[in-house]
């Protein structure tokens, strides 16, 4: 019987370690190349879960409405980026994490003005399940890990072979150097954004059937997410993905002995424990 | 070499009476000079008298608080570094400042994919820096932090070639490196001025710079103190003396 819940909660881990590591990728990869502690990512995932409800309402198509929801909120990032962030870059980090605190609230009331307090749902796109073990396990959940997992390879292989992915890399090693060596380093800051944004808003799209979209719903996911950074390494994709995978396997595990409420308890001992021993991040090699 | 520049002709780059500060410390009072199309020009000066921030200047990387720049008649004072490179000026910082977690392939991609840069001119650049930098050929998937400190520099003169710019500011490209590095960075100079690109080179290698410019600006307390061709100066002269202690 623990073997078996042992295996469930190792699938269900992974499945919201996904969700989790595309939440973190966008917000390590905003920390990474501008130093800005971007608290307004858990709303760029709650307003994406949005768009995601009234383009499903409009079209009844949740893969449409998934792809509108990551092009509107990257738009929404990228203005977001030109208006609050760009006048910011520079000052002390204490003014960004000021300002994206700010519009963190304010994109919280306006969607608890627009929408109201009552959750609203977006059914799954696909709805079959299969046996495992004694559940009945969705199918669903899998293709969550599954369509997590290729866009945070699409993104590696995008900085990794691609011309614009190498202006990001070096941009954020060295701004100032690669602006003089041609690139467009304002017009790379704002793509960042608007990338980060946009996987935010993917993940919240993805998510969404679990449990249904309100306006709070990005609290608890960018908390885990600057645990993720954190852990993970600042700036480093690969160690958002092994991090996000670690705690929510351990937060699964955990709320086999305790009730799930209290299992977050062990997000916040990793992150404590790092801060003490590895502060640079679990999975960084090198450190700067 | 070239002849001197000919006086009627408006030089590539023209420097006008450039103040600097960094915060309250006044660091450039009025620095002058201009660089001719295709020439390599000498700055030599003591430590700390402004030559890096000239550059720095011309790169818009430390904002003039007065002066003027001119590239080919037209002014580029405050205009963004990225422009500046597009434009066709390459900078090669003292500290080199390559992108250490890049591979030297990639280093060199930061400069070179740009627009209007075909796939065989892209060859044509890769295979020049082949011929004249074989041990970057050889390291190209090779982080560029890993590199020794000379072929890091070779990196970064390399990296702004792939420019294809019209003047390198070059700023103690032979500091720190070995006798050997020292003499292909030489090498490299004669290159690019055999190719026609302009080169405005600090140096603190009083000989070597004496050889490779044909005009010398000697620079103290952020300002240009003496002008001379380098023909008309030896290493010995009274005046070399007079402005770096050699």
């Amino acid at each position: 019987m623990l073997i078996e819940q042992i295996l469930i909660q190792t699938v269900n881990g992974i499945v919201t370690g996904m969700i989790l590591a595309l939440v973190a990728s966008g917000l390590t990869l905003i920390f990474g190349i501008m130093d800005v502690v971007n608290f307004a990512h858990g709303e760029m995932f709650m307003l994406g879960a949005y768009v995601g409800v009234i383009t499903y309402a409009a079209t009844g198509d949740f893969w449409v409405a998934f792809v509108i929801a990551t092009l509107t909120i990257a738009a929404l990032g990228a203005a977001l980026y030109w208006t609050t962030l760009r006048p910011l870059l520079g000052r002390d980090s204490l003014t960004t994490i000021l300002a994206t605190f700010g519009i963190s609230l304010v994109l919280q009331n306006y969607a608890l003005w627009q929408f109201g307090p009552v959750a609203r749902r977006i059914p799954e796109p696909v709805s079959g399940h299969f046996t495992f073990f004694y559940l009945d396990y969705p199918w669903y959940r899998l293709i969550i890990a599954l369509m997590s997992a290729a866009i945070i390879g699409g993104l590696w292989l995008f900085l990794k072979f691609g011309t614009f992915g190498i202006w990001i890399r070096a941009t954020m090693q060295d701004r100032v150097m690669a602006q003089a060596m041609g690139i467009p380093v304002p017009m790379v800051l704002t793509a960042v954004f608007a990338i980060g944004s946009g996987m935010a808003a993917a993940s919240g799209v993805l998510f969404g059937p679990l449990v249904g979209v309100n306006h709070a719903m990005g609290l608890d996911w960018v908390l885990k997410g600057f645990i993720v950074v954190v852990v993970g390494g600042m700036g480093s994709l690969g160690g958002s993905v092994a991090a996000s995978i670690l705690i929510s396997l351990l937060e699964a595990y955990a709320s086999l002995f305790v009730s799930p409420a209290q299992a977050v308890i062990v997000s916040f001992v990793v992150l404590i424990l790092t801060l003490l021993f590895r502060p640079t991040g679990l999975f960084v090699r090198t450190p700067r | 070499m070239n002849a001197e520049p000919e006086p009627m002709r408006p030089p590539l780059m023209q420097i006008g009476d450039i103040h600097t500060y960094y915060g309250k410390s006044h660091v450039l009072y009025g620095v002058s000079l201009e660089v001719g199309r295709g020439e390599v020009v000498g700055l030599l000066g003591r430590n700390g008298v402004g030559k890096s921030t000239t550059l720095k200047a011309i790169m818009g990387l430390v904002r003039p608080s007065q002066g003027t720049v001119l590239f080919e008649g037209q002014s580029v004072t405050h205009m963004q570094s990225d422009k500046l490179a597009r434009l066709g000026i390459a900078y090669v910082p003292e500290d080199r400042r390559i992108f250490r977690l890049l591979t030297v392939t990639e280093n060199l991609r930061t400069g070179l994919d740009r627009h209007g840069v075909t796939d065989s001119r892209k060859k044509e650049l890769l295979e020049k820096i082949q011929h004249y930098f074989p041990v970057l050929a050889e390291r190209r998937n090779q982080a560029g932090g890993t590199l020794s400190g000379g072929e890091q520099q070779m990196l970064a003169i390399a990296r702004a070639m792939m420019l294809e710019p019209k003047i390198i500011l070059l700023d103690e490209p032979t500091e720190g490196l070995m006798p050997r590095m020292v003499s292909q960075v030489r090498q490299i100079v004669d290159v690019l001025h055999g190719e026609g690109v302009a080169i405005l080179l600090v140096e603190q290698n009083v000989p070597l710079t004496l050889e490779v410019s044909q005009r010398i600006y000697l620079m103290e307390k952020g300002t240009i103190k003496h002008h001379a061709l380098a023909s008309e100066l030896r290493v010995t002269d009274a005046v070399i003396h007079q402005y770096l202690g050699v």
